[in-house]
């Protein structure tokens, strides 16, 4: 089931793209529904999950690497869900009213938002830390795509990247760090890396996981310093910043702190890291709120700093750990309630907050707050949502706010009585930072509140004259705000479902398990010196906002970016260049480059291996003889290898290497491969005839005279390759780890496959694929030779190239001898290569062979008669004999079927016929047959299509 | 044998990989030749040499290695497709650009 909750937002979200957009409809009413009801399902299970029964789904995904869809709903996650959905519904049915439905895109911005909805319950349900990351990684990228919903703006492009880059480098950070619980604990699984908690902190891998795991939690709750791209992604709309940038997004990272307490509580790196930079979060964010002039950037700030306020309770409130089993723990544990209880009231006032922010935007036209000022009289409703949601994040009676700040002074008190890291100073100093940073935040709620409702209205000023907002956008904002009176005097109502559960779940085995948590959230302590640091925060919030108003920080220019800022900007401006500056010195677009890099990877990695390798000998014991004809084949061979590079001329350059191929065809003699020799002969002449009919037209060879800078390094490279060549020769002969499987093939060939010529048996039949597959590159090939000389992308322009008439290979020979001769020979090659075909499998020769040898019969008849004698005399369309030839190759490949036997499957018979006696019929032959059109069919087509161009005979 | 085969074969790769660095097409062409027949001689080494008669199955007892002599007719096939190819590559691209210099091309390109 919870796996549906989690795929129905996507599933709406692709939906959303198919239905058209109407001007009668808002899109939004399609989406509202949505998270109502998962709203109401989730507040349907909460008496479960209350009676500590949380449901658990699972659904194998690859549980070899050990993960799996495991989806739990405890109490922790029931919080989280129910705001995700609840906070969700209603920016929806605020954003119907804020986004007109003739806005561009508008189907856009609902995809996307469906697209967040689901992957944040993914966060907060997943069990598993690798489906997490996905979903957390999901969320960033649907928080981007909604940053730069208005993408044309250039401010919402720099905020939605500045966002991404940020959060997405500390999700890798934590990925990271997730690996490293793994490695330690050999599971992905957040609740059996907790119930092995405690057994691997002295790993030497538990600290860095934690600080990589907390680099991801701090980036996405926008931590100092990651907070920097909170701000700009107020670019996004209202409803947008309302949902993710306040109420649920930013909260993953405090999801992750509490979900992970019950592994990490109890360090002391965890306590202070989580404390103190929350803490300090905290007092920087309402400090630089006090100085915003946007109502918007005031409350991001001010979302930093309330961010900063959960995130530092939960460091408070992991101290409990070091208590585990005692008493005193609970003690400390109050903190976590108080996290929990501000979690909600935070999205509760924020959300209201926001959507203050959003009408004001969108009924005057502003949200500079020099320019606002008097609208109490015209807009009371939303003056007095304001007021109420102001009041509660400043932490005053009787609003909710105000219970869960007086627990945070309860909890920073509570902390000094710590006194097992040997701190005292500084946790005194801890209630000192939260005291100051309170009265903060009481002079930017007033700011907020005042400087935009009192004083005098500034018509001049605004583009248009503000009046209230229509009932539907007032509607999700006062909601919200009646909750925080609703939380004020009903505590239970949170504390009792939700908090209790999620403390639970976050303390697992402080308590025994029969003890549960009891939180009990009072509105009256009596004279404590909670209340009277509350007094002291208006009394002295009151005097600095006094001070505020008449020093009049907002007129003076803001300063413009700040430090941080310009860090951040600087750091991405020299990784783009440096990087352009990397890729530009070596991507040169010089083929040349390319491949000396090539090669030298290839010396330094062969050589490594080849001389660190311990098991690796080179040469071996007993060597073959050497005989005076090897001798002299070799010799023969380098000496026309030596003369390439130095040849005057093309044609003698393309003469010495067919000299190098014919000398590799004797040696393939003399080491008794009979098949390589024939085949690699007949290769070579055409080849030597292809390399003639080409380059008659290219220019003439010119002298190499690239300087010693240019040869030098191609020499030491081509030594370099020479020499780990050899080596590596050396060493496959001296080492040999495997049995070889040609015993085998050598063994079952005549069995098995009825053939005698054990390579042709391998070719068609034990790996008759790479067969198949290797006609089916030869046919692309001579497909691709076809298009690059027959299609002709654009006209050429160009003259007709000078003929070099020296050089030229007659195709059409005048020359009788050669007629005369040739008649005669093409029969005998031709009767040869049949007889090579079908002797194939038990003697030298087959498909490939006798192809070869027909096409050299055929390219000996061109040259004779010309090509048009050939067309003639076979009007073939080579293309569709290379067609034919593979599909018969892939139907006798396939016959096998029939027969239930597997892909390419031979079947052979001897059978006895009346004159050719006894014969053996293999279905091998067949497949071969396939073979052998194909290649005459590519050998012909590559031939006559380069002959046949045009501008050969022009 | 074995061990004058390997030095021919790294003479071959060594010929072959200076000619594929060089600026002409047709000396890489040329060169990519060189390099495959190192590639076939080194296959054909590595299984050892003259161990037996040739893989044609008849009365003798010891037979040579009949892998490697598969793998190398492949070889030489595709490598006789892929060269082809290569041909008309260069001859196209001195068709259409007037040079065979690889900078030249790049600068034609530009």
């Amino acid at each position: 089931m919870l796996h549906i909750v989690i795929l129905l937002p996507f599933l709406l979200s692709v939906l959303m793209l198919l239905i058209r957009q109407t001007t009668r409809f808002h899109p939004g009413w399609f989406v509202l529904p949505l998270p109502a009801v998962l709203f109401l399902y989730f507040l349907l299970k909460i008496s479960a999950v209350r009676a500590g029964e949380p449901i658990i789904d699972t659904i194998a995904w690859m549980p070899s690497f050990g993960v799996d869809i495991t989806l739990i709903l405890d109490g922790l996650s029931l919080i989280f869900v129910l705001l995700i959905t609840g906070m969700g519904a209603l920016v929806v049915l605020y954003s119907i009213y804020y986004l007109d439905k003739q806005t561009e895109g508008i189907r856009r911005f609902y995809v996307y938002l469906l697209m967040f909805m689901g992957a944040m319950l993914g966060v907060v349900l997943s069990d598993n830390l690798i489906i997490l990351y996905g979903f957390w990684e999901l969320t960033s990228i649907s928080s981007f795509l909604l940053i730069a919903f208005w993408y044309g703006r250039e401010r919402s492009g720099y905020g939605a990247v500045k966002s991404m880059l940020i959060t997405v480098f500390g999700g890798l950070a934590m990925f990271a760090g997730f690996n490293l619980l793994y490695v330690m604990t050999g599971t992905y699984s957040i609740r059996e890396i907790i119930q092995l908690a405690g057994t691997f902190t002295d790993n030497a891998m538990f600290i860095p996981a934690m600080l990589l795991i907390l680099l991801g939690a701090f980036t996405k709750s926008a931590q100092f310093p990651f907070h920097i791209w909170l701000p700009d992604a107020m670019e996004a709309p209202t409803p947008v910043s309302a949902y993710l940038h306040s109420a649920t997004m930013v909260k993953a990272g405090i999801y992750l702190v509490a979900r992970l307490t019950p592994v990490f509580a109890g360090q002391s790196e965890w306590f202070w890291l989580v404390s103190v930079t929350g803490l300090f979060t905290l007092i920087y964010g309402s400090f630089k709120a006090i100085r915003q002039t946007d109502l918007k950037a005031l409350l991001a700030y001010s979302t930093i700093s309330q961010l900063g306020l959960i995130m530092s309770l939960f460091g408070l409130g992991s101290a409990a750990g070091f208590f585990a089993g005692r008493q005193d723990a609970v003690f400390y544990t109050m903190a976590t309630a108080a996290a929990l209880f501000h979690l909600i009231n935070h999205a509760v006032f924020k959300g209201s907050l926001f959507m203050v922010v959003g009408i004001i935007d969108h009924e005057t036209g502003t949200r500079d707050l020099r320019k606002l000022g008097g609208l109490m009289s015209l807009m009371p409703v939303t003056f007095s949502v304001a007021l109420m949601g102001a009041f509660s994040m400043a932490g005053l009676p009787p609003f909710s706010g105000f219970l869960s700040k007086e627990m945070f002074f309860t909890s920073v008190l509570n902390i000094r009585e710590f006194d097992i890291l040997n701190a005292g100073f500084w946790l005194q100093l801890f209630a000192v930072v939260a005291w100051i940073a309170s009265v903060f935040t009481f002079v930017y709620s007033m700011i907020l509140v005042f400087k935009t409702f009192g004083g005098k209205l500034q018509k001049d000023k605004l583009d248009k004259v503000p009046h209230e907002a229509p009932v539907g956008l007032l509607l999700s904002p006062v909601i919200l705000v009646s909750l925080t009176l609703v939380f004020a005097f009903f505590p239970e109502l949170v504390s009792l479902p939700l908090v209790e559960p999620a403390m639970a779940s976050i303390h697992t085995g402080l308590l025994a398990p029969e003890a549960p948590f009891e939180v009990s959230i009072h509105f009256w302590h009596g004279w404590t010196p909670e209340i009277f640091m509350t007094l002291g925060v208006i009394a002295s919030g009151l005097l600095l906002y006094k001070g505020y108003t008449r020093l009049r920080v907002l007129d003076r220019e803001a300063r413009g970016r700040n430090t941080l800022n310009r860090v951040y900007d600087a750091s991405l401006q020299l990784l783009e260049r440096g990087s352009r500056r990397i890729t530009d010195a070596y991507m040169t677009g010089s083929n040349r480059h390319y491949l000396l890099y090539i090669f030298s990877f290839i010396i330094v990695s062969l050589l490594a291996v080849l001389l660190r390798e311990p098991g690796i000998r080179f040469g071996m014991a007993q060597y073959a003889e050497l005989s005076f004809y090897e001798l002299a084949a070799i010799a023969v061979m380098l000496m026309a290898a030596f003369a390439v590079p130095f040849a005057k001329s093309r044609v003698n350059a393309i003469l010495f290497t067919g000299g190098v191929g014919y000398m590799v065809t004797l040696l393939f003699v003399l080491f008794r491969a009979p098949d390589l020799a024939l085949t690699q002969m007949i290769i070579e002449t055409v080849s030597v005839i292809l390399f003639l009919l080409c380059f008659r037209y290219l220019p003439k060879l010119k002298q190499q005279k690239e300087k010693l800078s240019f040869k030098l390094p191609n020499l030491i490279i081509a030594l370099g390759v020479g020499v780990t060549v050899t080596l590596v020769a050396l060493a496959a002969m001296g080492s040999s780890p495997f049995e070889p499987i040609s015993e085998y093939f050598l063994k079952e060939s005549y069995n098995l496959a009825g053939g005698k010529n054990v390579v042709n048996v391998i070719l068609v039949d034990f790996r008759g694929f790479d067969t198949l597959f290797e006609i089916m590159v030869l046919g692309i090939a001579s497909l691709g030779i076809y298009g690059l000389i027959n299609l002709r992308m654009e006209e050429d322009q160009r003259q007709p190239l000078q003929r070099d008439t020296r050089l030229a290979v007659p195709l059409r020979s005048n020359d009788v001898i050669l007629k005369t001769m040739s008649k005669g020979i093409i029969i005998i090659i031709l009767v040869f290569s049949f007889y090579l075909f079908f002797a194939g499998h038990n003697h030298p020769g087959g498909g490939f062979i006798g192809a070869l040898m027909t096409s050299a019969a055929l390219v000996l008849m061109t040259i004779a008669f010309g090509m048009d004698q050939v067309r003639k005399a076979f009007p073939v369309n080579y293309r569709a004999l290379t067609a034919a030839g593979l599909l018969l190759a892939i139907l006798t490949a396939s016959g096998s079927f029939p027969f239930g036997a597997p892909f390419l499957s031979h079947a052979f018979g001897h059978f006895h016929f009346p004159i050719l006696g006894d014969v053996e019929l293999a279905t091998a032959v067949l497949f071969d047959l396939g073979v052998y059109l194909a290649v005459v069919g590519v050998a012909m087509n590559i031939i006559l299509t380069i002959g046949g161009d045009k501008r050969w005979n022009s | 044998m074995e061990l004058v085969m390997a030095l021919a074969i790294g003479i071959l790769f060594t010929i072959g990989v200076y000619l594929i660095l060089s600026k002409t097409l047709l000396r890489i062409v040329l060169g990519t030749s060189l390099l495959t027949h190192g590639v076939h001689l080194l296959l054909l080494t590595m299984a050892g040499l003259k161990k037996g008669a040739a893989p044609v199955l008849g009365k003798e007892d010891t037979y040579v290695d009949p892998l490697p002599q598969a793998l190398i007719l492949t070889s030489i096939v595709i490598s006789f497709g892929v060269t082809a190819f290569y041909f008309v590559l260069a001859y196209r691209s001195y068709q259409s650009l007037g040079t065979d210099d690889i900078d030249s091309i790049k600068e034609a390109k530009e």
